[in-house]
C-alpha cells in the first residue's frame, strides 16, 4: 500500500512568526550586551545576535525553494525530510572528533600535569566539562537527534512535522553547544556535573528541547502505521525525561538578568541528590534509552532479521523506565545523604540489572539466523560489539552500586573506566554503526566507500577501548586498595601523593588507548567522506565477488 | 489488520506479531526464562534489603528497617575501636615530653609510624614523600638545619611554622638589597663573588668586599658565613642550599630576597601527631 502525501510547503505565517521571535531575541541580546559587566556574557550575546540574524535570513530562504531531497517523494510516496538528517550526520562526526580529542588531551594532562600550560582556558578544570559536554551532548545529542529524525519518519511513514521547526532544533542545538563550550573556556559554569551551562544557556536549551518534543510527537501523530515502533518509545522516553531532568536540576535564581551567575534553589544534600538524580538519569535516558532506540532500528535493519521478542521489548522498556529513575542516590553512598535514600538507590540499581539486559538480549538474539553476516559486514560487527559492551557496563553498574563494592570503587578510576566502557564501547560504537548505515542511505550510494576501512576502524578503536578500560580497572582497584591499606598500628599505609604516583603508568596507557580510539574515528571520517563523494574502493568483498561471478555468468 | 499479517519466520520457525515498520518485523518469542527468574530474584532481594535496612521515606520520618542498623552508627563504632586502641598511646604522648617519648620503646615505634603516615598526607606535597625536598623546600634527610635539628626545635618548627599565621611562628626577613635600595648593583655583584668564594676557594675577593659582607650580611649569617640558627640564617659555606646557587640566582637572592612559608600546624594537627612528626623527621638521618 502506498500513500501520496502533498509535497512540503512552508507557510508564510510561520516564517514571519518565527522570524519575529528571533528578532525579539536579538533585541534582548543587544540589551544584555550593553548592560552586562561580564565579558563572557557579552561575547555570548554577540554570538546569539549573529546566529539569530543568520536564522532570520535562513527562514525566508527556506520558503523559496525546498531542497531537492525534500521535493522528491520516496518510493512509498512520502516526502521524507532527509536533508536535516544529513546535517545531523555531519554535525555528529564533527563534534565526535572534537570531543574525543579534548578527552585525550585531558588524559595526557593527568599523566603529565605540565600540559595544563598554566593558562586558565587550557586548565584541566575548564577542559573537563568541555570534553564531557562535547561527547555526551554535542556528539551523542546530534546522533540522537539525527537518528530519531530518520527513524521516526521511516517507522511512521510520515514526513517530519514542521518545516522550520526541525531546522530550529538542529541549529538551535548547535548554538547551545557553542554557548556552553565557549562558556566553559571563559570560566562560566554553575559547577553541576554534566549540567555546567549557566541559566541563560539552560533557558535556550529548554526552548529548543520543547520544540524537539513537539516535532517528535507531531510526527508520531501523523503516522501511517497502526502501531508505534519500539525505537520510538525509547526516543520519546528519552526526550520527555531529559526535559524533566533539565528543568528540575537547573532550577536556579540568576543574580541579575544581565549577569551569567546564578544560584541553585536547592541547598546542601538536597542539591547533591537532585544533581545525581539528574546525572544518573542523563546516563539512563540520554545514553541508555536514546541509544537503545538506535539499536532497535539499526540492528534489525542491518541484520535484516526481525526483532527477537516483542514481549521482552515491552517488559524491559517499562521496567527500565520505571526503575532507572530511582537509582541516582547510588552516586552518594557513604555521604551526608540519609541511609534510607542510599538503600533505595542501591536496591533499585540491582533490580535494574535485568531490565537493562533485556535490551542486550533483544539486540543480540535478533542476530539469530544471521550470525554469519558478522564475517562479511564490519558495520554489523560494530553494532553487535556495542551491544556486548552495553551488556558489560550495565552489569558493572549495578555491581558498583552495591555499597560494599562502592566503598572500594567510589572516587577511583574504576568509575572512570566503567563510564568509558559504556561511552566508548556502547554509545560511540552504536553511533558509529548508525552513521555507517545512514551515510550511504541518505546520500543514495550503493554502499560505503570501503568496508575494509570499517574493519580497520573497528580493530584500532577496540584495542584503544580495551587499553583504556583495563588500565582504569587496574589503576582504580589499586587506588582503592591503597587508600584503605592500614598498618598494624592502624595508620594509613600510603599517603595520597603515593597513590597518585602509582597511577601514572596507567594514565599513560589510558591516554594511548584514547589516541587509538581517535585514530579509528578519523578512519571513519575519511570513509564517510569518500562515501558522500560517491567513491568506491572496489574491494573484493565476498558480496562483490558473488556479484562479479553472477555478472560473469550472465555475460556468458 | 495487523492480525492478518502474522506469519512464520522461516529461519527460526517462530511466528511474528504481524507488525511491520520499514521492513522491520517482530518475532513472538517468549521472554527468556532465566531473564524473568533473575529479574524476580533481584526484585525479591531488593525488597528484602529494604525491609532490613532504613529505606522508605515517611511524612516526618523514614522507615528505620528491621535490622535497626545505620551506616553512621557503624562508622562511629569502628572509629571508637580505633580511638580506644590509639588512646593508650596518644593520651600518654600528649602529656609526655618529646624526648621521653623517643626513649620509650613502644611509644617511639608508634610515633615513628604515625609520623610517617602524617608526613605523607601533610608534609609530602612540599618536602616530597622521601623528605628529600625540592628547590625552596628543604631536604630533611641531611645534617643541614636552618632553624635547628633537635627534637625540640623540629617540634617548634612544625607547631608554629615559618612565616606562618601563628603568633609564635618562626620569622625572619632577609632584606631585598637592590629593591630596597640598600646596595648598588656593583656591590651586589661583588658580594655574589664573595659568597661564591665561601664554597669555592679558587674564587677570591678583595678585602673591601669582605668588609661589605661583614657590614651587610654578618649580623645574621655570621662573620664566617656559617649562619646563625636563632635567626634562621643558613650556612653559606657548605654545599647544601635551599635554592639554586648559580651566579645569577645568587644575584637574584641578594637583590630581591627570599621568604618561603611553612604553615603552622598547631591547631590543625593534634599534639600527639605533631610530636610523632617531629620524632619521625628527627629519625630521617639528620636529627641532632
Amino acid at each position: 500500500m502506498t500513500f501520496q502525501n502533498d509535497p512540503p510547503v512552508v507557510s508564510r505565517l510561520t516564517q514571519s512568526l518565527t522570524a519575529s521571535c528571533l528578532a525579539l531575541g536579538i533585541i534582548f541580546a543587544i540589551l544584555i550586551a550593553a548592560k552586562t559587566s561580564s565579558g563572557a556574557m557579552q561575547f555570548h550575546a554577540f554570538i546569539i545576535i549573529a546566529a539569530f540574524l543568520a536564522g532570520i535570513i535562513a527562514i525566508f530562504n527556506l520558503g523559496g525553494r525546498i531542497n531537492d531531497d525534500n521535493a522528491k517523494a520516496s518510493p512509498s510516496g512520502v516526502y521524507y525530510n532527509n536533508t536535516i538528517v544529513k546535517y545531523g550526520v555531519i554535525a555528529s562526526a564533527f563534534w565526535g572528533i572534537a570531543g574525543f580529542l579534548v578527552g585525550d588531551i585531558l588524559a595526557w594532562q593527568l599523566a603529565f600535569p605540565v600540559l595544563n600550560f598554566d593558562l586558565p582556558w587550557t586548565n584541566f578544570g575548564r577542559l573537563r566539562p568541555l570534553h564531557t559536554s562535547a561527547v555526551i551532548f554535542a556528539f551523542g545529542g546530534n546522533v540522537l537527534i539525527a537518528t530519531s529524525f530518520y527513524v521516526v519518519q521511516r517507522t511512521c511513514k510520515a514526513r517530519l512535522a514542521g518545516e522550520i521547526a526541525p531546522w530550529f532544533i538542529f541549529w538551535g542545538y548547535q548554538l547551545f553547544i557553542v554557548l556552553a563550550a565557549t562558556g566553559y573556556l571563559l570560566g562560566v559554569t554553575q559547577s553541576k556535573e554534566y549540567a555546567e551551562p549557566e541559566w541563560y544557556v539552560d533557558l535556550w536549551l529548554t526552548i529548543v528541547w520543547v520544540t524537539y518534543l513537539f516535532v517528535f510527537l507531531g510526527t508520531l501523530w501523523r503516522r501511517r502505521e497502526p502501531h508505534i515502533y519500539v525505537a520510538n518509545w525509547f526516543y520519546l522516553a528519552f526526550i520527555v525525561t531529559v526535559a524533566m531532568l533539565h528543568l528540575v536540576n537547573n532550577a536556579t535564581v540568576p543574580i541579575s538578568f544581565v549577569e551569567p551567575k546564578s544560584y541553585t534553589i536547592f541547598a546542601g544534600v538536597q542539591d547533591a541528590l537532585t544533581q545525581w538524580w539528574y546525572a544518573h538519569n542523563a546516563v539512563g535516558f540520554f545514553l541508555t534509552a536514546g541509544f537503545l532506540a538506535i539499536m532497535y532500528y539499526f540492528v534489525p535493519k542491518r541484520a535484516e532479521r526481525p526483532i527477537y521478542s516483542y514481549r521482552l521489548s515491552i517488559v524491559h522498556f517499562w521496567s527500565l523506565i520505571f526503575l532507572y529513575i530511582w537509582a541516582g542516590p547510588h552516586h552518594l553512598h557513604y555521604t551526608a545523604l540519609p541511609d534510607w535514600a542510599q538503600t533505595l538507590g542501591m536496591t533499585f540499581s540491582v533490580m535494574l540489572w535485568m531490565p537493562s539486559w533485556g535490551g542486550m538480549i533483544n539486540g543480540l538474539m535478533t542476530l539469530s539466523g544471521a550470525w554469519d553476516k558478522l564475517r562479511t559486514d564490519p558495520v554489523l560487527k560494530m553494532l553487535v560489539v556495542s551491544v556486548a559492551f552495553y551488556g558489560m557496563s550495565t552489569f558493572e553498574g549495578p555491581l558498583m552500586s552495591i555499597k560494599a563494592v562502592n566503598g572500594l570503587s567510589h572516587y577511583t578510576d574504576w568509575t572512570v573506566g566503567h563510564v568509558h566502557s559504556g561511552a566508548l564501547g556502547w554509545v560511540a560504537y552504536v553511533s558509529f554503526g548508525a552513521l555507517y548505515c545512514l551515510t550511504p542511505w541518505l546520500w543514495d550510494r550503493k554502499g560505503l566507500y570501503s568496508l575494509k576501512l570499517v574493519n580497520m576502524h573497528f580493530w584500532i578503536s577496540t584495542v584503544g577501548i580495551l587499553l583504556y578500560i583495563c588500565a582504569m580497572w587496574v589503576s582504580g582497584i589499586m587506588q582503592g586498595l591503597m587508600w584503605r591499606a592500614y598498618t598494624e598500628l592502624g595508620f594509613l599505609e600510603y599517603s595520597f601523593v603515593e597513590t597518585v604516583a602509582a597511577m601514572q603508568p596507567y594514565y599513560i596507557i589510558r591516554a594511548v588507548g584514547g589516541l587509538l580510539f581517535i585514530a579509528g574515528s578519523l578512519v571513519m571520517i575519511y570513509n564517510l567522506w569518500r562515501t558522500i563523494l560517491g567513491h568506491s574502493a572496489n574491494e573484493a568483498t565476498p558480496e562483490n565477488i558473488d556479484n562479479a561471478i553472477a555478472a560473469q555468468a550472465l555475460g556468458e | 489488520m495487523s492480525e492478518d499479517k502474522k506469519e512464520i519466520d522461516e529461519v527460526s520457525g517462530v511466528d511474528t506479531t504481524g507488525h511491520e515498520w520499514d521492513g522491520i518485523k517482530e518475532l513472538n518469542n517468549p521472554m527468556p526464562r532465566w531473564w524473568v527468574y533473575t529479574f524476580i530474584v533481584c526484585v525479591i532481594w531488593g525488597f528484602a534489603y529494604q525491609f532490613y535496612y532504613p529505606s522508605w521515606p515517611l511524612i516526618n520520618d523514614f522507615y528505620h528497617g528491621a535490622g535497626g542498623e545505620t551506616q553512621r552508627e557503624k562508622v562511629h563504632a569502628e572509629l571508637a575501636v580505633i580511638a580506644q586502641e590509639r588512646n593508650q598511646y596518644a593520651q600518654r604522648m600528649a602529656t609526655m615530653d618529646i624526648a621521653a617519648i623517643r626513649n620509650d620503646s613502644s611509644l617511639s615505634i608508634y610515633a615513628r609510624e604515625g609520623g610517617e603516615a602524617a608526613f605523607g598526607d601533610n608534609c609530602a606535597p612540599c618536602h616530597g614523600t622521601g623528605a628529600a625536598g625540592f628547590v625552596g623546600y628543604p631536604n630533611l634527610n641531611d645534617d643541614e638545619w636552618i632553624w635547628g635539628g633537635s627534637l625540640d626545635e623540629i617540634q617548634t618548627t612544625i607547631n608554629y611554622g615559618i612565616r606562618g599565621v601563628h603568633e609564635d611562628t618562626r620569622l625572619n626577613d632577609m632584606p631585598a638589597f637592590l629593591r630596597d635600595e640598600l646596595l648598588e648593583r656593583q656591590e651586589i655583584d661583588d658580594l655574589t663573588t664573595y659568597v661564591e668564594g665561601l664554597t669555592d676557594s679558587s674564587i677570591r675577593s678583595t678585602s673591601a668586599t669582605q668588609e661589605l659582607f661583614i657590614d651587610n650580611c654578618s649580623t645574621c649569617h655570621g662573620e664566617d658565613g656559617k649562619g646563625i640558627r636563632e635567626f634562621g640564617a643558613p650556612d653559606l659555606t657548605d654545599a647544601i642550599s635551599l635554592y639554586v646557587t648559580d651566579r645569577d640566582s645568587i644575584v637574584d637572592i641578594i637583590s630581591y630576597s627570599r621568604g618561603g612559608v611553612m604553615p603552622s600546624w598547631n591547631g590543625r594537627l593534634d599534639e600527639a601527631t605533631i610530636k610523632s612528626l617531629a620524632i619521625y623527621v628527627h629519625t630521617l638521618g639528620g636529627g641532632e
